[in-house]
């Protein structure tokens, strides 16, 4: 899917995706066949809140140009209480990138069911395009 | 005045056998650089000292100095008192094993590199604690309520700054940073056995850095991992070789909080869920909807 | 030194139709560690899994790899396929290069990359893995039903025949639930106490079956197999054992004006009541907010008049607690309230509810089953249905879902009126008349055809009550024309939703709860009883709205499912929970403040520091109760809690493999 025929910068996005409900979601787009771009690359946690934002800055020290982060809707959690803990520390973390001057579009929580096979691939694509509109991300990445 | 009553109030105590021990501060290499101190004998205390230049956060001391048998006589000024609470609601330090002395305090005072004075410390420009949480007994005068600037002015002022504007403080900042851990060390929130950058546990443990990337992660986990228990003490700032402003960081952690979830002030109580272990399911905020700067 | 082998599955032109499979199995044999790479056209078939088992054994394997579909899919295939050698099932990953891969990308080069990448990443994961054991939990052979209606009570007779022991817990002072208080059910017109009350009573007598009424979950612990629930049991003033049911007791009652709940508060009831004759148990309740002696201190009737000497003013609550395998919810449905409906004018006596209607329509209710107007007790000449009341609609105070038993009991009630009143009009308004079900639209169109009903669809807009008769501005849609009519009563098809206690009762389970406070199922088609929960099931109303054949087929494969479950001695648990460095805690306690089981405590415990033996408050973390959602491992900043299977080290390799 050319996002953007002018530009030969293809992003590298990590999703995180819950067992439970983003990660269905997702097997579930891929049963009807929704596409989605390929720089979406997918890492299984139990929930949302075993997501550490030593796993986002990791992915963007590595190289990556956008992290995504899903889970079960808020009270729809498989552990009953998991995405309550990962909302606020996603939502402070996210504002403390952004202070830091990380671009706020680079990274992205979206609540999944494992019913939305639609939600989970249409979101991939509006990040995807939103980070491609951004370009590379140079102020994370370990030079190494 | 004040010293002096502390040492005679510290004297009885120690030859009461009521205190093992006394930690407070003694006279540094230079008239204005006082260090903590265990003071064990009546002798000893002649060379406790307090004064404007005793900025210390006695509280940290107390994680060690409480596993021993006995009591431990500390003085602690008003906002050391936040770090005290804190640390007592993380099992850190055994209340039974501390006897407080709240003693009032105008301010610590900020020395240059030549040890001239050039004014207060940034923590104590910004300070809002000025009655203690904690104590068992004060000594001195009634404090003054000192009308101080707001302390969530830097982060406001970052705020309003753009995206690359930020970047490029931040960027400018972090780069001085020379992982000498001394933040760390002084932190009273930064109480683990060993810090996560130290184990292999994530593969983060690095002993030359290649790039500044690991400066910029060490410091945006820190402030995180201190996140809700931070009682913005400012001991991380005043205390910084390379002169960064840290607190910047952590008061971030604060003002989003207290804008998030309700004013919150970590310390001032040891029953009150951190922020960070507890969750409001109708009105916490959506990670989108509190984007609304740069 | 790792041994890895990489399996490459086509999944016939599945995975092989987008994904370049030679190109993916080349570049495995680069990663590092991997000794082994083979490809497959089906790597789940049993020739697929002979070949995994057969390269675990001849290259000594230390882990393996399975390009192919959804863990989700064959995960458990293939662990069981490596449990068979002698590696470990959990020192396998899978690569889901299928439904995350093949099935969501065109482009054959960007497929196979990625299909590479995520290989990659499965393979820098089972690096990191450990063999882990599953441990084993006991099962408590006891079903706790919570409600004590149609599907609690059939799921509880259900259980109790396969002889497990079954505790009811209801709130009310009686079980029967919402069907006791019905008339006739549709279609077939049979009378509902005629068929409720039978099994009522076999539930009373049924020696496995223990019923706790005028009762309420305290409190919950424990988990699937294991819960220890502990049960208030309300005072009743009345001591169960000596009471004989004679009655003596509130034929005396001096508070007689009470609003019955039972007979949705047309008829009255006394302060010591039973709430229906066919009450079980057949025991009664004093209400304590409205019975003299405990508002004033006097009176006392009821005591003297009580020939066994059961009243006991002094009871009090009391509290049971008792372990049980499995929970099942079946707290069913309750008319929604219409003080937002002004509309209908139902604070006039003549506009009713349905289930006020079937009240109405029972011989033993309020009215002795003569249909009149409660302003003036005149029989109506004409009764307005209208349906759709506070369904299917988003303003906020409606719901949006369908209540589904509505044109049913609608089509019922129109009908009963005319067979008994041929004389009577009848009009019924509606959006939509909906009849799937067995005899279900046939039993409509007699109403239509037959009996004479007139629907008219359309909506209705005002309703005013002026004194003799009710006003009706409505609109006839088919029509298309404004009505202005007159009648004398009007029913309404009010909206049902879950009772409130049931967020309560979820929240104590665990179980999860949608935004109507309906129950969730843990599938809504492949486990349409089982809550996500484990050992957590549903009946009746409570997962949505449902009618009687409906909830007691529902309940019967609750019960199935419940005596799989107690069937059992043992229950095979997840090892993949977390897992804490004795040496790395520091006994700040923010995991035991995250965890959602209480699975965490803190505990003094010996500790070897560097050879030095020390004593320190570190966690404890109990095995059984941990599911492994990892909020512990996250909150703990130092790192020493970790969780097996999704350590901190495995998803930082695959972060670093898949930015590689």
């Amino acid at each position: 899917m050319p996002l953007n025929p002018n530009s030969s910068f293809t992003p590298l996005i990590v999703a995180f995706c819950c067992n439970w409900c983003s990660y269905a979601g997702a097997d579930l787009a891929g049963t009807s066949r929704l596409n989605y771009p390929a720089q979406i690359k997918i890492i299984k946690v139990p929930c949302s809140c075993r997501i550490d934002p030593m796993f986002v800055l990791r992915a963007f020290q590595k190289g990556a140009d956008g992290v995504i982060l899903c889970g079960c809707h808020p009270g729809d959690c498989h552990y009953s209480t998991g995405n309550y803990y990962a909302r606020r520390r996603i939502t402070l973390f996210f504002s403390m990138l952004e202070y830091l001057g990380i671009e706020k579009e680079r990274t992205h929580l979206e609540w999944v069911s494992a019913a939305e096979g639609n939600k989970f691939a249409s979101t991939m694509r509006k990040f995807t395009e939103q980070i491609h509109a951004l370009g590379k991300n140079e102020r994370l990445e370990d030079i190494r | 005045m004040i010293q002096k009553q502390m040492q005679e109030r510290a004297k009885q105590m120690l030859s009461l056998g009521e205190v093992t021990c006394v930690l407070g501060w003694k006279k540094g290499d230079f008239s204005t650089n006082p260090q903590p101190a265990v003071f064990e004998s009546e002798k000893d205390l002649e060379d406790l000292v307090y004064d404007k230049y005793c900025a210390a956060n006695l509280s940290k001391y107390l994680v060690e100095l409480t596993k021993k048998e006995g009591k431990v006589l500390v003085f602690l000024k008003p906002c050391d008192t936040y770090s005290f609470n804190q640390l007592l609601k993380e099992n850190l330090i055994k209340k039974e094993r501390s006897y407080i002395i709240g003693i009032g305090c105008e301010g610590n005072m900020q020395v240059d590199d030549d040890m001239q004075e050039i004014g207060l410390l940034e923590k104590c420009q910004t300070c809002t604690k000025t009655a203690h949480m904690v104590f068992d007994e004060l000594i001195g005068e009634e404090l003054t309520v000192r009308q101080g600037d707001d302390p969530f002015e830097g982060v406001l002022n970052l705020e309003q700054m753009s995206s690359d504007e930020r970047y490029g403080f931040w960027r400018e900042e972090l780069s001085k940073c020379i992982r000498c851990n001394a933040c760390r060390n002084v932190c009273p929130a930064c109480n683990c056995r060993k810090c996560v950058f130290d184990n292999n546990k994530y593969d983060t443990a690095q002993k030359v850095n290649a790039s500044s990337f690991e400066e910029q992660m060490f410091h945006i986990i820190r402030a995180y991992h201190v996140a809700g228990r931070c009682t913005d003490c400012g001991e991380c700032s005043r205390v910084c070789p390379q002169l960064i402003d840290l607190h910047l960081l952590n008061r971030k952690f604060i003002k989003d909080i207290n804008e998030f979830y309700g004013e919150f002030q970590a310390g001032a109580d040891t029953d009150t869920p951190s922020p960070l272990t507890d969750f409001n399911i109708d009105t916490d905020p959506e990670p989108g909807s509190v984007h609304k700067r740069g | 030194m790792q041994k890895i082998g990489v399996f490459v599955c086509h999944c016939g032109t599945n995975i092989a139709g987008t994904v370049n499979i030679d190109e993916v199995v080349e570049n495995a044999k680069h990663e590092p560690g991997v000794k082994y790479v083979a490809e497959y056209p089906y790597m789940c078939s049993e020739a697929g899994q002979s070949m995994v088992q057969k390269a675990i054994d001849e290259h000594d394997l230390s882990g393996i790899v399975i390009s192919a579909c959804s863990p989700r899919m064959h995960e458990t295939t293939f662990r069981r396929a490596a449990a068979r050698t002698k590696l470990n099932p959990f020192m396998l990953e899978m690569a889901n290069i299928r439904e995350q891969c093949s099935w969501v990308h065109k482009d054959k080069e960007e497929a196979t990359n990625k299909a590479h990448a995520l290989t990659r990443a499965a393979i820098a994961k089972v690096h990191h893995n450990t063999p882990l054991f599953p441990g084993e939990s006991p099962v408590t052979k006891r079903a706790l039903v919570i409600g004590g209606g149609i599907a609690g009570v059939s799921c509880a007779l259900d259980i109790a025949e396969a002889g497990f022991v079954v505790d009811i817990v209801e709130s009310t002072p009686s079980i029967g639930g919402k069907m006791a208080q019905l008339d006739k059910t549709f279609p077939t017109l049979d009378c509902s106490a005629c068929i409720l009350t039978p099994k009522m009573v076999d539930a009373q007598f049924h020696e496995n079956i223990n019923i706790h009424t005028y009762s309420e979950i305290e409190s919950v612990e424990g988990f699937v197999g294991d819960f220890t629930i502990t049960i208030r049991k309300k005072a009743r003033s009345v001591d169960m054992k000596k009471c004989t049911g004679c009655g003596a007791c509130y034929d005396k009652c001096p508070i007689k004006k009470i609003p019955g709940e039972f007979d949705e508060g047309l008829g009255m009831r006394t302060a010591i009541y039973t709430p229906f004759a066919q009450a079980i148990p057949n025991v009664p309740v004093i209400d304590r907010e409205h019975c003299l002696k405990f508002k004033t201190g006097k009176c006392g009737l009821c005591e003297t008049v009580c020939a066994p000497d059961a009243i006991d003013f002094e009871q009090e609550d009391e509290l049971i607690t008792e372990k049980y395998g499995a929970v099942i919810i079946a707290t069913g449905i309750t008319p929604i309230s219409l003080d937002k409906f002004g509309e209908y004018a139902y604070t006039s006596p003549d506009v009713i509810t349905s289930l006020e209607f079937e009240r109405m329509t029972n011989a033993a209710g309020p009215t002795k089953g003569e249909l009149i107007r409660i302003s003036d007790k005149k029989k109506p000449k004409s009764i307005t249905f209208i349906q759709c009341v506070g369904s299917r609609d988003v303003a906020v105070r409606s719901k949006t879902y369908c209540s589904k038993i509505c044109c049913m009991y609608t089509a019922k009630h129109a009908m009963l009126v005319k067979d008994k009143y041929p004389d009577i009009e009848v009009n019924v308004f509606y959006i939509d008349v909906r009849t799937p079900g067995k005899n279900f639209d046939e039993f409509y169109r007699r109403a239509v055809e037959e009996y004479g009903v007139n629907y008219i669809k359309g909506q209705v807009g005002k309703v005013v009550d002026n004194g003799d008769s009710l006003w009706i501005q409505a609109v006839d849609m088919l029509d298309n024309k404004q009505i202005k009519t007159k009648t004398d009563l009007i029913v309404l098809a009010t909206a049902i939703e879950p009772v409130k206690s049931v967020r309560n009762i979820a929240g104590m389970l665990s179980a999860s709860i949608d935004t109507n406070n309906f129950m969730t199922e843990a599938h809504p088609k492949l486990k349409p009883v089982e809550s996500p929960t484990a050992g957590v099931f549903l009946a009746g109303a409570c997962q949505g709205p449902k009618d009687i054949p409906e909830t007691v087929a529902g309940a019967g494969a609750t019960a199935a499912k419940v005596i799989g479950l107690l069937a059992k001695d043992k229950l095979i648990t997840n090892p993949c929970i977390a897992d804490l460095d004795p040496y790395y805690c520091n006994g700040c306690s923010a995991c035991e403040k995250v965890c959602p089981y209480g699975a965490i405590s803190y505990e003094d415990t010996e500790i070897n520091d560097h050879g030095k033996k020390a004593i320190r408050r570190i966690a404890v973390i109990n095995k059984a109760l941990c599911q492994g959602c990892g909020a512990c491992v996250v909150t703990c900043p130092s790192g020493a809690m970790d969780l097996l299977g999704f350590s901190n080290r495995q998803i930082t390799a695959e972060v670093d493999a898949i930015c590689r």
